[in-house]
């Protein structure tokens, strides 16, 4: 421990300094108390890996919790891990691939995008941010793999809900209203995480074809098949440099769908999947485990946007939407791919102001969906909702915010004014 | 079991029931507002049918607006709320209060789309699980979260208790399958928690409101995601000598990576009466006989079975079959569900528990509950929704003896505190109800309770809409009943329990 932080963890004694360090959960608690009796607002973070997503907002103090971290029980048996909110990512699903299991909600890594190198996170962090990777459409969100956690409230209480056992319908489910909640909430202070087996193998079917309405219908008809797919994008063909892997001669758009399970029904459904979807030889191609697991990594860290300098939105929305929004989109300069299947579309903008953002917003608001900035200009974050919400939600949200959180302490104004 | 204590009853509510009949008349069709004894007779009780208790009037509305109007209405004047699917919860949260308004929502009975394109249906609340499936299964398509019940149960109701099933382990309980949801809240607002779009932005109120169990709004619409059919679906039947043995064996196999779409596992008591009730056909000579099925493709099905049949040999079983012909999996199945029913054979009555616990912990608490049987003098049968932890300890007593009765009621409690204990749930898929209210202590402590009470008061400051549900109101740790079940009747005898 250096000098700083071994003073930075003594906050029992010292209350004047900005960051807090704290290696414990009576720490933690003695700060937040201090900062509820004195009204002080007070910045949350983990890694830092995506603070860089929400809205800017004024904070005295910022609380620390890169210090709080350690694997606190793994079962692989019982598929669980329990885990101090602190606790890098990286750690954890390294201990995981000793027990050959994973996170099957593959979280994002934000760092490419932001720094251009892979960072991760922490789990508390990931479990804020609620940002599910490309399995999200098949295993659910990262909030449908929280069992229980402890956290503690605005008032510097500890509260625990949940537990380690997948069926549990005791009291009302708070891990769904912690995750995603960017830390207005609760400090998060132990995660308990549901593991699931790796699969055997993951291939995956890709069709070199730069045309998007056709990538939608390949990926319609895969995800209402019987083949169970795990994983299904759509890259533009100026993306389509970035995956020439295995024999891929091809470097064009490409439609990449993901088959996972036992080897030999791995084969089965791939070759079923290929002759519903009526595709040629010379269309197709097929990534084995080890290309398929690079190209889905890549996806999921958002590769093709590394270093990424211009606007990077998040558009969630149903499928049967995707390509009228599109086909909108493209009358601004934008480059963008599609996960989830055909649900999510990850959209840069060379330029993004006040008013496309909001036409943009109404465009995808009519088509049943939502937006979120992920990496904007500071002028126009500042000016700008990062978040869509509706006023009845505001109010619901405003009235939540301070049955957890009732001075507004924590991250105040990081998802909405007021909020 | 009728002492359990309610909500203050409010006389003035009591005195005015002419006057809100009337003014409730004014908002919906008065063919829809019941509040003669007779009428609300059928409403007394849902499936914990231990417990009564009249409402003031039953309301039966037609349209989102009218339950929204019904609601303000409600909270303006202070008259508690309490809503109602089809009635068939096992924790008694439908039970009416004497005061109440209860709010029947039977007439939302109808499937508004069916969007195969997005892999959805958009439903109203009180459409029957099984309806949805009905609905889509033409097109090879359905609808995943199966409670037992799920020919009777409403989808909103479902959503109300976050309902699972046998195949929850391999996909998930309600919570996971829904999209979206319109909700009244107790004030009359009207507002949607997310939509065909995954993962609304904000604040999860989707989960918040997923089994919270009546308390924080009534659900006039239900977005759920629907599934394409498995192609392939095979079951083994398996025996074995020792409870461990089989407890390990279930462990092994999901630890292997081998994730059954439904896992099921019955002692020796329960096997028995079983065979004798139904001639189930199920190894007489084994301690516990696992259920265990795969679907997906063949060779997925075929690899996984394979591998369980190496797992549990490797576990000692004494018996193992695969089924050839769809007849003989749905005849290991048949035994399974005729289960609770030849329990009511045994005894007079029995009492099923319902708690969730660590797959590895279960020969232990098994153990225990035997240890209990035996202090307790009563008999017990097990059965278990092994893949996930679910344990139905199904304890047989004579309600007509008081003592016996007494016993059952602490028998009950002591093994949901042992679940508990062993790092389990107090309830893993029936809701705590009224049934398991005074054991929210054993699982929270006071400030953790706070919390989710500062929830309650947060959208519902009057706390009108189904009170003394769930959160003790005074904080002991009553030993109160459970599904209790006489001379084998229960209210919806037809429907399978599991």
């Amino acid at each position: 421990m250096s000098m700083e932080e071994k003073q930075n963890s003594q906050t029992s004694q010292d209350f004047n300094q900005n960051i807090f360090k704290p290696t414990s959960r009576e720490e933690i608690v003695e700060i937040v108390k201090t900062c509820y009796r004195k009204n002080i607002p007070l910045e949350i973070n983990g890694l830092k890996s995506k603070n860089k997503i929400g809205r800017n907002f004024q904070s005295e103090k910022t609380l620390d919790l890169s210090n709080y971290k350690g694997i606190i029980d793994y079962k692989p048996e019982e598929l669980y891990i329990k885990v101090k909110a602190g606790t890098p990512l990286k750690e954890i699903i390294e201990e995981l691939n000793k027990n050959n299991q994973q996170l099957a909600f593959e979280p994002n890594d934000f760092g490419y995008l932001f720094s251009g190198e892979s960072k991760s996170g922490s789990m508390g962090g990931v479990v804020s941010c609620n940002f599910a990777g490309s399995r999200r459409f098949k295993v659910g969100s990262v909030r449908d793999h929280i069992l229980g956690f402890q956290g503690i409230n605005g008032k510097g209480e500890t509260i625990k809900s949940g537990g380690t056992v997948v069926k549990n319908v005791t009291g009302y489910d708070l891990s769904k209203l912690v995750s995603g909640s960017f830390g207005t909430l609760m400090i998060l202070t132990e995660l308990s995480i549901k593991v699931l087996p790796k699969p055997e193998t993951s291939k995956t079917l890709i069709i070199k074809n730069p045309h998007l309405k056709k990538a939608l219908n390949f990926l319609g008809k895969a995800l209402s098949s019987s083949t169970d797919p795990s994983g299904g994008v759509f890259y533009p063909d100026y993306f389509g440099k970035d995956f020439v892997l295995n024999d891929l001669s091809h470097d064009g758009g490409l439609t990449a769908i993901r088959i996972e399970g036992p080897t030999n029904s791995v084969d089965q459904r791939l070759n079923r999947l290929s002759k519903e979807l009526d595709l040629l030889d010379q269309e197709l191609s097929i990534l084995d485990n080890e290309q398929s697991n690079i190209f889905w990594s890549r996806t999921k860290n958002l590769e093709v946007f590394k270093k990424l300098e211009i606007n990077l939105l998040r558009i969630v929305l149903p499928i049967s939407e995707t390509l009228q929004v599109i086909q909108k989109l493209k009358s601004y300069d934008i480059k963008y791919f599609i996960d989830w299947g055909g649900n999510l579309i990850w959209a840069a903008f060379e330029t993004l102001n006040a008013k496309i953002l909001n036409d943009i917003k109404d465009t995808v608001k009519k088509h049943q969906g939502y937006i979120t900035l992920i990496k904007v200009e500071e002028d126009l974050k500042a000016s700008a909702d990062i978040f869509t919400i509706d006023p009845i939600k505001y109010k619901i949200s405003e009235k939540i915010k301070r049955s957890f959180d009732p001075k507004r302490i924590f991250n105040p104004g990081k998802m909405y004014t007021g909020i | 079991m009728s002492s359990l204590q309610m909500p203050k009853v409010d006389e003035v509510v009591m005195s005015k029931k002419d006057k809100i009949v009337s003014d409730i008349k004014e908002i919906i069709n008065s063919k829809n507002v019941l509040h003669h004894l007779d009428e609300l007779r059928p409403f007394e009780t849902d499936a914990l049918t231990a417990y009564r208790k009249m409402p003031l009037v039953v309301v039966m509305p037609e349209t989102v607006d009218e339950v929204s109007k019904i609601l303000k209405y409600c909270n303006e004047n202070k008259v508690k709320v309490v809503p109602r699917g089809a009635g068939t919860g096992l924790s008694g949260g439908s039970l009416p209060l004497e005061d109440c308004v209860l709010m029947a929502m039977g007439k939302f009975n109808k499937i508004t789309e069916i969007d195969y394109e997005n892999r959805c249906v958009v439903t109203q609340p009180c459409v029957t699980n099984l309806a949805i499936t009905h609905a889509v299964q033409d097109k090879g398509f359905y609808y995943a979260p199966d409670p037992s019940s799920q020919i009777a149960c409403s989808i909103g109701g479902n959503v109300a208790e976050n309902s699972g099933g046998v195949h929850s382990l391999k996909y998930g309980a309600t919570t996971n399958n829904l999209l979206g949801i319109e909700v009244v809240l107790m004030d009359g607002t009207i507002t949607r928690f997310g939509g065909k779009a995954m993962d609304a932005e904000g604040y999860d109120f989707l989960g918040l409101m997923t089994g919270s169990e009546g308390l924080l709004g009534v659900i006039t619409e239900v977005t759920v995601k629907i599934l394409k059919s498995p192609e392939v679906v095979k079951a083994a039947l398996i025996g074995f000598p020792t409870i461990e043995d089989a407890g390990n064996c279930v462990a092994e196999i999901i630890a292997k990576g081998c994730i059954p779409a439904g896992c099921e596992i019955m002692d020796k008591a329960l096997t028995k009466a079983t065979n004798d009730y139904s001639k189930a056909g199920y190894p007489t000579d084994a301690e516990a006989i696992m259920i265990i099925e795969f679907d997906g493709t063949e060779h997925e099905v075929e690899s996984y079975i394979q591998k369980v049949k190496e797992i549990a040999e490797k576990n000692n079983s004494s018996s193992y079959k695969e089924n050839k012909t769809k007849e003989e999996r749905l005849k290991f199945w048949a035994g399974r569900k005729a289960a609770f029913p030849a329990c009511g054979v045994l005894a007079p009555d029995y009492m099923c528990m319902d708690g969730s616990i660590p797959r590895g912990k279960l020969a232990e608490v098994l153990n225990e509950i035997t240890r209990l049987s035996k202090k307790y003098n009563l008999p017990v049968a097990n059965a278990f929704h092994a893949g996930d932890g679910n344990l139905h300890p199904l304890i047989m007593f004579d309600a007509n003896d008081k003592e016996s009765l007494r016993k059952c009621e602490e028998f009950g409690a002591d093994i949901l505190k042992y679940c508990v204990k062993v790092g389990g749930a107090l309830t893993g898929e029936h809701g705590v109800g009224i049934e398991k209210r005074e054991l929210m202590c054993e699982a929270f402590n006071d400030k953790d309770i706070q919390q989710q009470l500062t929830i309650k008061v947060a959208l519902d400051p009057n706390s009108l809409l189904n009170p003394g549900k769930v959160y003790p109101i005074l904080r002991k740790c009553a030993e109160e009943g459970r599904v209790h079940v006489h001379g084998g009747k229960t209210k919806f005898p037809d429907i399978p329990r599991f």
